[in-house]
């Protein structure tokens, strides 16, 4: 895809009970109880204004805090293209893998981006570009592009057990 | 060459001769931890389980804490789909509501034995470290694959080495021990990383290990590691788990360290971390005189026999001021049950505190102690963010249960040495 992308810029420690707030971990778990959910502490914009294709720009540490997974999920399900940041807490980078969701780890990006800006997601070659300049973010390693390829950990492991029977 | 505890751990579950930081392995955890949150997971596969059925009976250990006794319908549902799930699987590991808070019952139940790899979704799941666990938090999806394959992959950790010494002024504890090192270190200075603790180690009880290694997350790491030492190797005999069950692994003297620190324990004091993130650290004397409206103690963090014998030996005789609700919680049925043999909870609810049953209750704002905007809460948890305890115009200090016994006779943040 290289069309320009919409942009929701945040800052560092983007924590999980800001990406979806704790009090509602045990009774929403499906795309459609998370996504009114979504950022809601962080920004109450969100959830009304998202568009599949839109981005996300933050700081060091994006999706610090608990394991839940739904901020990955409902990120996902309103069609975010990807996030970028400057790093992403572990469990919070599993649980994008395991969505299918891509997380791009590219600081110069974040650096670099002013309110505004034209933002442009080239994945085959691995580039992001903005206001017209090019920086470049490592691919994943092939074990775990694979499951993202197959649309999420559920289905690559659907697959693999296929094969084994 | 010489190797850290990841990579001798690593390499060794994964059938390797040896494993490098960066490289992925595929391994097969000993456990799978799931809590409530297990209705969600098997709900994401109940067609594949009809169809597989589970890895293992043994892998799973499933203990209901986080929403307990069920707040409302939608969750008492939730409970009576994992019971029912535990039944028909055959599950051999399930603690129901009132047992404890899931972290705290894996150890005490001999799940967390050394050298083994246990696998959880909840980010606390690293408090097995305190026990030479190998023990990571995961996503719900991760959990629901891992139930049907018994796999999944790790990436090797680089480590940091955190050297100890010395032992603990009056009023200080290993609380503040770990809210000082996560400021130091930052929230994400331990990302992907393992920490291991090493130095004199004899002054820190196995509840101190399980605090430290609990709040290892909040600094980003994989793993927050104990050498298993008499200490540990006793207390986990004395539940069942015997010296020759397990292989005592530990990484070699002169392993690689990404960083390395030191902390001397008698130069620490008490700290709080501020809102709304854990490493807004600052010494307690920076915020004397906040005025609080709600003390917590308890949680997997600080919810231990210690914690209770700490906060009684303050309260004892005395009264909390009236303003303030104490909310006291125990982390597990045995250690209410041991609390209230040596008299504590007596003392705590003379005092004037709320005894809730055990589970995480208040500390995720679920149900139980929500707090009111414009509030502050004084807490033993192990996080703060903005709107954690059910509001977000709320506010959370963590401090150790010393400073947080002392406030709740004064209603704001106190300096515990000031009564100790």
């Amino acid at each position: 895809m290289s069309e320009t992308n919409r942009v929701w810029k945040y800052g560092n420690d983007i924590n999980t009970d800001m990406l979806f707030p704790g009090k509602y971990t045990y009774t929403c778990s499906t795309a459609d109880e998370i996504i009114p959910h979504l950022l809601e502490d962080l920004d109450p914009d969100f959830a009304n204004n998202v568009k599949s294709g839109d981005l996300i720009l933050a700081g060091k540490n994006f999706g610090c805090g608990s394991s839940r997974e739904q901020p990955a999920l409902g990120l996902r399900a309103v069609g975010i293209d990807a996030v970028i940041a400057k790093s992403y807490a572990r469990i919070f980078y599993r649980a994008a893998i395991n969505q299918g969701l891509l997380l791009i780890e590219c600081p110069q990006a974040v650096d670099a981006y002013r309110e505004g800006d034209d933002v442009e997601l080239n994945l085959d070659q691995g580039e992001i570009i903005i206001a017209g300049k090019t920086y470049t973010f490592p691919t994943l390693p092939e074990e775990i592009l694979a499951i993202r390829e197959a649309g999420g950990l559920l289905e690559y492991t659907r697959k693999k057990l296929e094969q084994k029977k | 060459m010489a190797k850290t505890f990841a990579e001798k751990l690593l390499a060794r579950k994964a059938g390797l001769a040896e494993v490098e930081p960066g490289q992925i392995v595929t391994v097969k955890p000993e456990h799978l931890l799931t809590h409530d949150n297990t209705a969600a997971i098997i709900g994401k596969i109940e067609s594949d389980l009809e169809k597989y059925g589970v890895a293992s009976p043994e892998l799973s250990v499933i203990v209901l804490d986080h929403v307990v006794p069920a707040a409302n319908e939608k969750i008492a549902t939730n409970h009576k789909k994992i019971r029912e799930f535990v039944k028909k699987f055959n599950i051999k590991h399930f603690y129901d509501a009132g047992e404890g808070i899931c972290h705290q019952v894996v150890i005490e139940k001999g799940h967390a034995v050394p050298g083994t790899i246990v696998v959880g979704s909840d980010s606390h799941t690293c408090s097995y470290g305190a026990l030479g666990v190998f023990s990571t938090g995961v996503d719900r999806t991760e959990a629901a694959a891992l139930m049907l394959t018994g796999e999944t992959w790790l990436k090797v950790p680089q480590s940091i080495k955190i050297s100890l010494s010395g032992d603990f002024p009056t009023g200080v504890s290993a609380k503040d021990l770990i809210l000082q090192i996560i400021g130091d270190v930052r929230a994400d200075g331990a990302n992907y990383c393992s920490v291991e603790f090493h130095g004199e180690l004899d002054k820190l009880s196995l509840d101190d290990r399980i605090t430290i290694s609990n709040m290892g997350v909040e600094m980003g790491a994989k793993i927050a590691i104990f050498p298993v030492d008499d200490l540990a190797a006793n207390y986990l005999n004395s539940i069942g788990v015997e010296y020759t069950s397990y292989e005592n692994i530990w990484s070699d003297p002169d392993a690689n360290y990404l960083k390395e620190f030191e902390y001397d324990l008698s130069k620490i004091s008490p700290v709080v971390s501020k809102p709304h993130t854990v490493d807004n650290v600052a010494s307690v004397t920076e915020v004397l005189g906040t005025e609080i409206q709600q003390c917590f103690l308890g949680t997997c963090t600080n919810g231990r026999l210690r914690d209770f014998e700490v906060a009684a030996s303050i309260l004892k005789g005395k009264k909390i001021t009236p303003s303030l609700r104490f909310i006291v919680l125990p982390a597990s049925r045995s250690i209410f049950n041991e609390a209230i043999r040596r008299g504590y909870i007596e003392t705590l609810s003379e005092a004037g505190a709320i005894v809730l049953p055990t589970g995480c209750g208040p500390c995720l704002g679920a149900h139980q102690g929500v707090l009111a905007p414009g509030e502050v809460c004084l807490s033993t948890a192990n996080r703060n963010f903005k709107g954690r305890m059910g509001c977000k115009d709320a506010e959370i200090y963590l401090a150790s249960p010393e400073t947080v016994a002392v406030s709740a006779l004064y209603g704001k943040i106190t300096d515990p040495r000031s009564e100790l």
